[in-house]
């Protein structure tokens, strides 16, 4: 039996502020391929210092990339710094059995949110001559930990030993999706087997960004609007060509290109910077008018400048 | 050669509850054990008492042909005139050609492939579209199989790797030296199973969440 979004309970400070009625920031941190993880921690520091994001998402080997366990990283960022942690968990490579170990070791490492994933195929990774594994898709993975955590048992019916993990699970949206019914349909089906909220995409456009609110608002679950401030015009239109779905509207590309032309650095970077913080903060304004925007996911790694500015615009 | 083994007749009449006319389509093909006429006709008159004991009346046809898996042989041995449903007696190969010919009605398996084996020598492009799985579920997908045609076999899709309709994931097409003639991207299973659902009106079918697979029964080697 799956509980209505309502019923639901809220464990990690993420989830709480969301109930709370606040609107929220989360960072996010890309762990490298390495054991090294001081400079994930020092970012992960500075996002908590700008005392508005209230929690970052830890990568797991994005673009199937593979990296240092983001279980370990999670927990390790979270101990050190204080700042708590989304722990990305993709399906991809892992089975049921290894799925459930990791959601164990989780909840009794104190992490508290988890986004679930398929995530990218090993074909287009660093190791494509692997194995794929993907006994589970993300909807799989929403269900058994909604089924441990409110049942105390995995979806074969196996009981937890103890008390039972106490987690929020999340979702990615994807507004760039094409057919967009397509994308809306899956997300009431991932609310429908117990996902908390969702984190979106990457959204430069708001026509984009409130034509997605809309169309998910009737399922009741908070999305939390994915944005990637530019450091350079390459990221802007490395956005817009390559990947999936995303377009950047013109007059950004625009303006971007004309940033290029300046010589000196830390003038074309004060530049930059304030651009973006006015197109965010209008971005940000226009989208949290929706119901179903809960707060914004921002995905820019290693980009200080603009963050504690875009937050402070959006609350002025 | 392909090994179906059948499915329980009350899966075969909750597909077909909606429809008032059944045709169903046996195989002479290289399905193990033989599901031609004979068997067509046995299922064909299992569907009409069913029904006929729930009061629901039913038009029940049956017919065969050489083999479900060739295109032009379905275009000329058959005609689904008249009928809203058609039940495929084939592997999951058959099912999906029949939904390929006549996209006018909806085909659904009467069985579940459980092992594919080989031949020795065909020719011209081959496609992957059953892994004999074991527990066919074209039923639920618009006759369109992701467990074969989805890089990550995904019982939920698609994934965010769907773009304008393909899949990221490229596949090489090789010749029968194994040398790789053309690297190409596929079309995106789910993508397709979207647009099939969608153009029947069946998108229920597609919002449903569909749970793990029982991937104990595709775990080889295995033996009946």
């Amino acid at each position: 039996m799956v509980l209505m979004a309502k019923e639901r309970k809220a464990f990690s400070n993420l989830m709480k502020a969301i109930e709370r009625g606040e609107f929220v920031y989360t960072g996010e941190l890309e762990p490298h391929r390495s054991i090294d993880l001081s400079d994930v921690k020092d970012w992960a520091t500075t996002l908590k210092n700008t005392g508005k994001i209230i929690a970052a998402n830890v990568t797991d080997n994005p673009r199937s990339d593979s990296a240092i366990s983001s279980l370990v990283a999670a927990y390790i960022v979270q101990r050190d710094t204080g700042l708590e942690t989304v722990y990305q968990l993709r399906t991809a490579d892992r089975n049921r059995l290894a799925l459930l170990s990791d959601i164990l070791g989780a909840a009794a490492l104190g992490l508290r949110n988890i986004l679930a994933l398929t995530g990218d195929h090993t074909k287009i990774g660093t190791t494509p001559a692997a194995k794929p594994v993907f006994d589970f898709d993300s909807a799989h993975l929403v269900a058994l930990i909604h089924n441990l955590v409110y049942e105390g048992k995995d979806l074969d019916g196996n009981e937890v030993h103890g008390p039972k993990p106490e987690i929020n699970v999340g979702v990615a949206g994807n507004p760039n999706m094409d057919p967009l019914e397509a994308e809306v349909l899956k997300l009431e089906r991932k609310a429908e087997v117990g996902a908390d909220f969702v984190q979106t995409q990457v959204i430069f456009d708001v026509e984009v960004a409130r034509r997605f609110l809309k169309a998910v608002e009737h399922i009741g679950i908070p999305v939390l609007i994915g944005i990637f401030p530019p450091r350079s015009y390459g990221q802007a239109s490395f956005f817009d060509k390559y990947v999936p779905g995303v377009t950047v509207p013109e007059e950004f590309l625009e303006a971007f290109k004309k940033f290029k032309e300046i010589e000196d650095k830390e003038r074309r970077k004060e530049k930059i910077n304030e651009y973006n913080v006015e197109y965010f903060v209008n971005f940000i304004k226009e989208v949290k008018k929706e119901k179903a925007c809960a707060g914004i996911h921002i995905m820019a790694v290693g980009y200080p400048d603009v963050i504690g500015p875009i937050i402070e615009g959006v609350e002025k | 050669m392909i090994i179906t083994k059948e499915k329980p007749v009350e899966e075969i009449l909750s597909y077909i509850e909606p429809y008032k006319s059944v045709l169903v389509v046996g195989c002479d093909g290289c399905v193990q054990p033989p599901r031609g006429l004979r068997e067509a006709e046995k299922l064909a008159s299992m569907i009409e008492m069913a029904r006929k004991a729930k009061g629901q009346e039913v038009k029940v046809a049956a017919t065969t042909v050489t083999r479900q898996c060739c295109i032009e042989g379905l275009r000329n041995q058959i005609n689904v005139d008249g009928y809203e449903a058609v039940v495929s007696m084939a592997c999951g190969i058959g099912v999906q050609v029949l939904t390929m010919v006549f996209p006018e009605v909806q085909t659904f398996p009467a069985q579940n492939t459980v092992f594919i084996g080989y031949e020795e020598k065909r020719e011209g492009n081959m496609y992957e579209a059953c892994v004999a799985c074991g527990d066919c579920m074209l039923g639920y997908t618009g006759g369109i199989c992701p467990v074969a045609r989805c890089a990550k076999s995904l019982m939920n899709g698609p994934c965010g790797g769907c773009v304008e309709g393909k899949c990221e994931v490229e596949v090489e097409i090789r010749d029968w030296k194994g040398e790789v003639v053309e690297v190409v991207k596929n079309d995106c299973a789910w993508y397709l199973i979207f647009n099939r659902l969608k153009e029947i009106g069946r998108l229920d079918l597609y919002r449903m969440y569909r749970p793990p697979k029982n991937w104990a029964l595709a775990t080889g080697p295995r033996r009946l």
